[in-house]
């Protein structure tokens, strides 16, 4: 059973993850992004992932597929006459994508011992809230302080990016 | 046949080489940033894989960080797209080439 979620997330996530890619319309592509990461949240939960699977949803399919669709209809970028594509840059594209596809495998088929055996002998460990808390606070404390100071200095930069300079027009 | 790590490093080695293409083939920066997400999803479905099979925390730890850190990517890319497209009215990655000659 778990075997045919499996087959099913990863259908949809790969073929949404084409559509992406393919799709000439921006809204359009910024949707199957959508669709994609709920398919990847499915495989997170069939990874006993439960928690990752909710901060999927909400943090990538909720703000940053909004902030991706508010940009587009912003700029109004929506690309419906798309100059088409020289065939160099397809195959070319094609064949450095397949690359390092068949790198990535074959890094694990030839790397030694993987650890595909355990497969089902492998009890999960508790994925839980009060697990994830503990790791935070305790063992990942200062990686938990680097990361809120780097989301201040996002925000700062953002405020910086978006801010009209009167004084530096000139400069262009 | 039962799935095991295997099928999902698959499915992560799948996913990046479709966002590697996006980016090689795509000239509109804002799908070109898409894909770049689609490729940082990719690496977190292979760390989660990874933390899964060898019963740790320590790959679930590190996708927690990873999305704060896209988060935040994410907010500081889209405002720098915005700031372009005010200066050069256009994010079309062809006509972005005034670093060329």
């Amino acid at each position: 059973m778990a075997d045919l979620f499996f087959y099913a997330f990863a259908t949809f996530t790969v073929v949404c993850a084409a559509a992406v890619v393919g799709l000439k319309n921006t809204v359009s592509a910024a949707l199957a992004l959508l669709l994609c990461l709920v398919g990847v949240a499915g495989i997170f939960i069939l990874l006993d992932a439960f928690l990752l699977a909710a901060l999927m949803v909400f943090v990538y399919a909720g703000a940053v597929v909004a902030l991706f669709l508010f940009i587009i209809m912003l700029l109004d970028a929506q690309g419906g006459e798309r100059k088409p594509f020289k065939k160099s840059a397809y195959v070319s594209g094609g064949l450095s994508a397949a690359l390092l596809m068949l790198m990535v495998v074959s890094a694990y088929k030839h790397g030694g011992q993987t650890t595909g055996e355990l497969a089902g002998t492998v009890t999960p460990v508790g994925a839980t809230l009060k697990n994830y808390g503990e790791q935070l606070f305790t063992t990942y404390l200062l990686p938990v302080q680097i990361v809120g100071f780097l989301l201040l200095i996002a925000m700062l930069g953002v405020i910086v990016l978006s801010k009209k300079f009167e004084g530096l027009e000139d400069i262009k | 046949m039962t799935v095991d790590i295997n099928h999902y490093l698959v499915l992560s080695a799948v996913l990046f080489a479709i966002g590697f293409f996006g980016v090689l083939l795509r000239k509109n920066t804002l799908v070109i940033y898409m894909c770049l997400e689609l490729m940082l999803v990719a690496a977190t479905v292979a760390l989660v894989a990874f933390s899964r099979y060898n019963n740790t925390m320590d790959g679930n730890v590190f996708v927690f960080f990873i999305l704060t850190v896209a988060a935040a990517e994410v907010a500081v890319g889209l405002a720098i797209i915005v700031a372009l497209f005010r200066r050069r009215q256009t994010i079309q990655v062809e006509e972005l080439n005034s670093l060329k000659n």
